[in-house]
């Protein structure tokens, strides 16, 4: 075992990596561009919805850094104190992402083509958001009224929907930032000011959070089918953003661990990470269960209509395959115990569950917009998934070498941390 | 020969504890046991305690609960009295999984509880054996086996050298509550 470690060791962001992260931003405008003009006509539409599934996964990784450091914040947890600057770089990177998703929203929601509805009738609605934002949806009288949109206009609706996303963006990516700012000032000045400021920030962010992340997750994505409402959407897409946020904060951990950074990380750390990502993989097969089975069980047309579509021949197997890549994945390879100590295993794990809630993602998102038969995997999800893990890499990883060292040097529990042994 | 069984290094402080395992150990003295009012960092390493094996047997009892309660409600539901449910197919698997996740739960949590009952003999009206009463509250005792070629005099002076408060010579085993 190293037992001399530099804490002033601070992350240096080049080489491949670097260039790597460069050439996917680049790969990702050019398969947008390929989507938007190359293509054009139906592909654009599934453009935006790969656009707004990266950019809403994006979000949510980093939101699930920003929850990680504040619970561990709150719960004064001793283990992960030498660990904290990887969450803390994916909460410095959420106000860039939730920039991004502002602009893909309001891009697909401002943009608007022609489409021919059931009727043979030709109308004009916007890219992303059709089922409520369309024109005359809510205007009592209009030929295109809709008496259940009108009832939901409250909240469906273009003023609303945008003060949701600003206030709730803007709060988790203030508290994030903060969190990480006060940390990293910790290393300067050195006494508990910093830790008990980011102990308050973390109690509001995870009331304020807790309470809110439900209306996020039916405004940005429920709500592309706005007829269809499901109370525990929300929770299930809370369970999606830990798990992936915390299975991006180990496999980060394990790329800087070869690099040779952050050396006083051992293989427990890992194994508690491990123990995380496999419980809560458990917990969202628990709560995506919950939702289908309530919804198989009543058997009521107007519920059943998600899954319905779901259950088309395009995306019936992309169903099993999603429950088969984010319940049985983990729970197979990360069951034991000697499994979460293996460093291969659990970086397997992780980019399993990358790629798993990606499709998780899609058929979140997919049915309600191109729908079955304009769906597919091609360039435009290939494309944008590499050009959004280009941005992602890139802005991560420069904000891990923005900070003044890669170690929470001066956090009260680190001792705790670096004799961290289960 | 005396009839001395067990020779207890009895310690009030652990690191001292830790200092007489490291002292019998380095004499090559074989340790019968350790036993301690809580939980020692570290001491299964020191002591070469084997990982438990409880986690196979809760896999084993979680599997054996999921298949009874499977085959149970396929009897009951499916071969045996088939109902209609809201026009529901009788053998629809989504209704399976709730108790399936039940019993398998409750399987491995009441197999765990009685393999570790019947690996550490504890089982509810039997007397707990132990060996030195105050283990259970403010002693840290070592256990050495008085029947090794180690002359007793030695091993005594290897734990009062490490801060034993007293050293004791049983000549039974167990003192037990009883």
């Amino acid at each position: 075992m190293k037992t001399h470690n530099s804490f002033e060791e601070r992350f240096e962001f080049t080489g491949k990596l670097k260039t790597f992260s460069l050439v996917a931003i680049v790969i990702g405008v050019l398969a947008i561009a390929f989507g938007f003009v190359f293509e054009g006509g139906e592909h654009i539409q599934r453009t935006y919805s790969n656009l707004l599934l990266m950019s809403y996964y994006f979000v949510c990784i980093c939101i699930g850094g920003v929850f990680f450091s504040a619970y561990q914040y709150v719960s004064q947890s001793g283990w992960s104190a030498a660990l904290l600057r990887v969450p803390q770089a994916l909460a410095k990177v959420l106000p860039f992402a939730s920039l991004i998703l502002l602009i893909v929203v309001t891009a697909g929601l401002f943009q608007t083509h022609e489409i021919v509805g059931e009727d043979g009738k030709k109308e004009l609605v916007p890219y992303l958001y059709a089922h409520w934002a369309a024109h005359g949806l809510t205007i009592m009288g209009s030929e295109n009224y809709d008496a259940i949109i009108a009832g939901k206009s409250a909240f469906l609706s273009i003023p609303s929907f945008y003060a949701l996303l600003i206030v709730l963006l803007g709060s988790y990516s203030f508290l994030g930032w903060s969190i990480a700012k006060n940390s990293n000032d910790e290393d300067t000045t050195g006494n508990m000011v910093n830790y008990k400021k980011n102990f308050k920030l973390s109690v509001i962010f995870l009331v304020l959070f807790g309470f809110t992340f439900p209306l996020f997750a039916f405004g940005v994505i429920m709500s592309l089918e706005a007829h269809w409402f499901s109370t525990m959407f929300g929770w299930y897409n809370l369970a999606a953003a830990h798990v992936m946020g915390v299975a991006m904060i180990a496999l980060i951990i394990i790329y800087v661990r070869k690099k040779g950074y952050m050396g006083w990380l051992a293989v427990d750390h890992l194994h508690d990470l491990g123990k995380i990502i496999f419980g809560f993989s458990i917990f969202w097969t628990y709560v995506w269960f919950g939702q289908f089975f309530l919804t198989w069980y009543a058997n009521i047309p107007e519920e059943s209509a998600y899954f319905y579509i779901r259950w088309e021949p395009e995306f019936k197997w992309w169903f099993w395959v999603n429950i088969t890549l984010n319940f049985l994945a983990p729970l197979l390879m990360l069951m034991s115990r000697d499994a979460k100590r293996l460093e291969v295993r659990m970086k397997w794990t992780c980019i399993v569950l990358i790629v798993g809630h990606w499709l998780d993602y899609y058929l979140m998102i997919m049915p309600g917009t191109v729908g079955p038969k304009g769906a597919g995997f091609g360039v435009e999800e290939i494309g944008v998934f590499v050009g959004f893990a280009g941005t992602f890499t890139y802005l991560v990883f420069t904000q891990l070498s923005k900070f003044t060292s890669l170690i929470p040097k001066k956090h009260p529990f680190l001792e705790e941390s670096l004799h961290h042994h289960i | 020969m005396s009839n001395t069984k067990f020779i207890l290094g009895l310690f009030d402080d652990p690191d001292d504890m830790m200092q007489g395992i490291d002292n019998l150990q380095k004499n090559s003295i074989p340790i019968y046991d350790v036993y301690t009012p809580m939980p020692i960092h570290g001491i299964e390493a020191k002591m070469g305690v084997k990982d438990s094996r409880l986690g196979y047997a809760a896999f084993c009892f979680g599997c054996l609960g999921g298949t009874v309660i499977f085959s149970m409600i396929y009897y009951m539901l499916v071969h045996d009295w088939p109902m209609n449910v809201g026009g529901k197919p009788s053998f629809a698997i989504p209704n399976f999984v709730p108790f399936t996740f039940e019993w398998t739960i409750l399987f491995t949590a009441f197999g765990m509880t009685i393999t570790f009952f019947a690996a550490t003999h504890l089982f509810p009206g039997r007397a707990p054996r132990v060996m030195d009463l105050r283990a259970t509250d403010d002693r840290f005792v070592i256990a050495v086996s008085a029947k090794g070629n180690v002359p007793h005099e030695d091993i005594t002076n290897l734990l009062k050298q490490a801060g034993a408060v007293e050293v004791k010579h049983n000549e039974r085993k167990y003192v037990s509550y009883e």
